[in-house]
C-alpha cells in the first residue's frame, strides 16, 4: 500500500497500510518510543483504504479493512483516520489473538505482581489504570490484558490510552509530561486525543507480572466491596473475554488457573481518588 | 438408555457451588449445578432412568419427588451433549 | 514475485519459503489469510526451520484451524443426532466433508458452516427435525425464504440459536438457475458412508462438486482454496479414472477439466496428458485466482466475471463481543 507503519506491542507486531500519509504520520508521532515487530514480520495487518479510488480525494473516507473485519464496520472520514487506525489494530487482536488468553481488561503492576481490571464500558477500568499508574504503578494497558497460555502470567499491551473530553484535561494534570495525539474533534465517541504512556513503563513491556487480584470496579456508587464467587468470576471472564472459545481446552484451563489463583472483588467507587484509595486498601490487606 | 460422554473427553473443574465442565468434542464450556457432574460419572456406564436411580439412590438419599428433577437434569444434558440416548 | 504467487509457490514446494526476506514472508502471510489458506500453510512449512515470528503466527494459525475442526466435526455429530429419526441418508459437503473423512484437503483448512445434502423428499423432515432440535432461520424475511426455496438448491440457512453455527441443507449441489443440472440422486446413491450415520459423496463426485463449487461463485473469490481442494482430492486421494465420465454426467464436464488444467497449472497436479489441452479463457482464471496482492487485498469488483450469477451474504464468524466492543471503540 502507499503508506506503510510498523509497531509492536507487547508480544504483537502490526502493520498498517494507508491510502493517505495523515494516518500514518499521526501514528508515527504516537508509537514513536515503541518496538518494531519482531523478525520484521508483523502479526497483524490493518488497511485504511478510499471506499472508492476516487474517494482518495474528494470528502475522503476511511474504510477499515485487515486480516479480521466486521462486515457492518462503517467508514470514517479522514480527519479521525488515526482512531480508525486504532480501531483495526483493536479488532486484529480481539480476533486473531491466539497466543494468550485475551481480557477486555486493564492492568497495571507493582512489585511483579499484577491487578486485573475488568467491567462494562463506563465501569472506569481504563481511568483507574490512568490514575493508578499516576500513583507509581506500572501501566501494562487499558484495554486488554493478555493471560499467557503456558505460564499464566499477565504480559503487558500498553496501547496508548484514549482519553475523551474531560478526561484529557485529568490525564494532563497527571502527566504533564506524558506525548499526546492530536484532537480528534468530533468523533463518535466526542472528542478524543490519545496518550502514551510513561516511557519506562514502554521500555518494560516485555516483563510479564504475574496475577495478584481480579476486580470488577463500578464507577459512581457508594463505596462498596462485594467478594465475588469463582463460578461468578468464570463466567464474567468469559464473556470479557474476546477468544476464549477461540483457544479450545487451553483457554478453559487459563481461566479456571487464573479464577483460582486470584480472589476476586466487585469494587464500587464514587469518584476516582475514592477509587484508588479502595485500590490501595485491597491490595495491601492481600 | 442414557450414556455420558466419556471421562477422558471432558475437563472437569469444581469451582464453588458449581462445576465448570469443558468438552473436548465439542469445545463447549458448561457450568453445571448439582447433580449434573453426578451425573456425568454415574453415567460412564450407560443406563436407563431407573438403573441411574437406582444407582444413585445407593449413594444418596433420594426421595420420589426427585425423580422428576433428576429426569429433568438428564434431558438439559442430553440437549448439551453430555450425555446421549441409545 | 508476486504475492499470490508466493503462496502457490509455497504450497506447491514448501522449501521454497528458504529464499524469503522479512517483506516476502509478510505478503505470503497476508496473502494466504486472505485466501483462507493460513493454516493449510502451516501445516505445509511444519517441521521446516522458519524465523520466530513466522513460526508464532503460523501456530496460531494452526489453533485456529485445530479448533475448527473440532467445532465442525461437533456440529456435524449434532446434525446426525436430530436428523437421525428422519431415517434419510446425510452427506456430507465441502470443509466438513474433507475433515470428517480424514482427507488431505481437510488438513488445516479452515471450515464454516455445515453443508449437507439430503434427498429432496426428505426436506420437510429435515426441516421440522432440525426446527425441532434448536435450529431457527437466520433470516425471517419472506421473499428471500421463497426465493431460496423456488431457485436456490438448498433450505434457507438455520443457525442453531445455542452454537451460533449455520447449517446449509442442500438437496442437489448447484442452484436451480443454473443451466447444469447435476445428477442428485446419483450423488445421494454412490455416497460413501463413514460408519458413523454420516456420508460423504463418492471420490469422484467430491471433485465435481469441488469444480462447481469453484466457478459457482461469479467472481471466484475463494477460489485458491476451492483450487487447493481440488488439488489434493486429485493428487493426494482419488486421481483422475473415472471422473471424466462422472462430470459428464453431472453436466460438470467442461468445469471439472477446467478446475483439473488449473489445479495442474498452478499446482503441479498430475492430470491425462489428454486434457491439458489449450484454452482460450484458462488464463483469465488464473489471473483472477492469483489477483489477491501481500496486503490482503483482492481485486476490484469491477473485472468480475462468471459461470453462474449467484450472490451470497458475506457471514461471519461470531464475534459477539467483538462487535460490541467495535461500536464502543467507534462511539465511547
Amino acid at each position: 500500500m502507499r503508506y506503510r507503519f510498523a509497531v509492536r506491542v507487547g508480544p504483537y507486531g502490526f502493520r498498517v497500510g494507508s491510502d493517505w500519509r495523515a494516518p500514518v504520520a499521526a501514528l508515527e508521532h504516537l508509537y514513536a518510543d515503541y518496538p518494531k515487530p519482531r523478525d520484521g514480520v508483523a502479526n497483524f495487518t490493518v488497511r485504511l483504504e478510499a471506499t472508492r479510488s476516487w474517494r482518495r480525494f474528494v470528502r475522503p473516507s476511511v474504510n477499515i479493512g485487515g486480516d479480521w473485519f466486521l462486515a457492518e464496520a462503517a467508514p470514517l472520514p479522514l480527519a479521525h483516520g488515526l482512531l480508525a487506525a486504532e480501531m483495526g489494530m483493536n479488532l486484529q487482536l480481539a480476533l486473531g489473538g491466539r497466543r494468550h488468553l485475551l481480557l477486555h481488561a486493564s492492568s497495571v503492576e507493582r512489585d511483579g505482581r499484577a491487578l486485573l481490571m475488568t467491567g462494562e464500558s463506563g465501569a472506569g477500568k481504563s481511568t483507574l489504570s490512568v490514575l493508578l499508574a499516576a500513583a507509581g504503578w506500572r501501566f501494562m494497558g487499558d484495554e486488554f490484558a493478555l493471560i499467557d497460555l503456558d505460564t499464566g502470567e499477565v504480559r503487558a499491551f500498553p496501547r496508548p490510552v484514549s482519553l475523551k473530553n474531560a478526561g484529557v484535561a485529568a490525564a494532563e494534570q497527571a502527566w504533564p509530561t506524558a506525548t499526546f495525539g492530536p484532537w480528534l474533534r468530533g468523533t463518535p465517541k466526542g472528542d478524543i486525543r490519545h496518550m502514551v504512556p510513561p516511557s519506562d513503563d514502554l521500555a518494560r513491556m516485555d516483563e510479564p507480572a504475574r496475577p495478584a487480584l481480579l476486580l470488577f470496579p463500578r464507577f459512581g456508587s457508594p463505596d462498596e466491596v462485594r467478594k465475588v464467587p469463582r463460578s461468578e468470576a468464570f463466567v464474567r471472564l468469559t464473556q470479557a473475554s474476546t477468544n476464549y472459545t477461540a483457544l479450545g481446552w487451553r483457554g478453559f484451563e487459563s481461566l479456571v488457573r487464573l479464577v483460582k489463583a486470584v480472589p476476586a472483588l466487585a469494587v464500587d467507587y464514587p469518584d476516582g481518588a475514592s477509587g484508588v484509595a479502595a485500590v490501595e486498601r485491597l491490595w495491601s490487606a492481600l | 438408555m442414557y450414556r455420558a460422554e466419556p471421562l477422558s473427553s471432558l475437563l472437569i473443574e469444581p469451582l464453588d457451588e458449581l462445576t465448570a465442565v469443558y468438552h473436548r468434542a465439542s469445545g463447549i464450556t458448561h457450568l453445571l449445578g448439582q447433580p449434573a457432574p453426578e451425573l456425568l460419572h454415574a453415567l460412564q456406564e450407560p443406563a436407563t432412568a431407573d438403573d441411574l436411580l437406582a444407582r444413585l439412590g445407593r449413594e444418596f438419599d433420594l426421595a420420589d419427588a426427585h425423580r422428576d428433577a433428576l429426569l429433568a437434569r438428564l434431558d438439559e444434558l442430553v440437549t448439551a451433549g453430555l450425555v446421549r440416548t441409545a | 514475485m508476486k504475492a499470490a504467487h508466493l503462496l502457490v509457490r509455497a504450497l506447491r514446494e514448501p522449501q521454497s519459503v528458504a529464499d524469503l526476506d522479512a517483506s516476502g514472508w509478510q505478503d505470503l502471510i497476508g496473502v494466504a489469510r486472505a485466501e483462507q489458506l493460513v493454516g493449510t500453510l502451516a501445516q505445509r512449512l511444519d517441521g521446516l526451520t522458519l524465523p520466530d515470528a513466522v513460526r508464532a503466527i503460523l501456530a496460531d494459525a494452526t489453533v485456529t484451524t485445530e479448533q475448527g475442526r473440532v467445532a465442525a466435526l461437533w456440529e456435524a455429530e449434532m446434525v446426525r443426532r436430530a436428523l437421525a429419526p428422519v431415517g434419510c441418508p446425510v452427506v456430507l459437503l465441502k470443509g466438513t466433508a474433507f475433515v470428517a473423512a480424514g482427507l488431505a484437503a481437510g488438513r488445516g483448512r479452515s471450515v464454516g458452516d455445515t453443508d449437507i445434502l439430503v434427498p429432496r423428499a426428505a426436506l420437510p423432515d429435515v426441516e421440522r427435525a432440525l426446527l425441532a432440535a434448536g435450529w431457527e432461520w437466520v433470516k425471517p424475511d419472506p421473499y428471500d425464504d421463497a426465493y431460496y426455496r423456488r431457485w436456490m438448491h438448498e433450505l434457507p440457512p438455520l443457525i442453531h440459536r445455542e452454537r451460533d453455527r449455520i447449517v446449509d441443507v442442500h438437496h442437489t449441489i448447484l442452484p436451480l438457475t443454473a443451466r447444469i443440472r447435476p445428477d442428485a440422486n446419483a450423488l445421494i446413491a454412490d455416497a460413501v458412508p463413514l460408519g458413523n450415520g454420516l456420508s460423504v459423496l463418492s471420490p469422484a463426485d467430491m471433485i465435481c462438486h469441488a469444480a462447481a463449487h469453484l466457478f459457482a461463485d461469479g467472481d471466484l473469490s475463494g477460489g485458491l482454496r476451492n483450487l487447493w481442494d481440488i488439488h489434493c482430492l486429485l493428487d493426494e486421494e482419488f486421481g483422475t479414472d473415472g471422473l471424466e465420465q462422472r462430470a459428464a454426467r453431472h453436466g460438470l464436464r467442461s468445469a471439472v477439466l477446467r478446475a483439473a488444467r488449473l489445479a495442474y497449472d498452478l499446482f503441479g497436479t498430475p492430470i491425462p496428458g489428454g486434457w491439458r489441452v489449450r484454452d482460450g479463457l484458462d488464463p483469465l482464471f488464473r489471473r483472477r485466482l492469483l489477483a489477491r496482492d501481500g496486503w490482503g487485498r483482492g481485486a476490484r469488483r469491477a473485472t468480475r466475471f462468471g459461470f453462474y450469477v449467484r450472490s451470497h451474504a458475506i457471514r461471519m464468524p461470531p464475534a459477539m463481543l467483538a462487535r460490541h466492543l467495535w461500536t464502543k471503540w467507534r462511539r465511547g
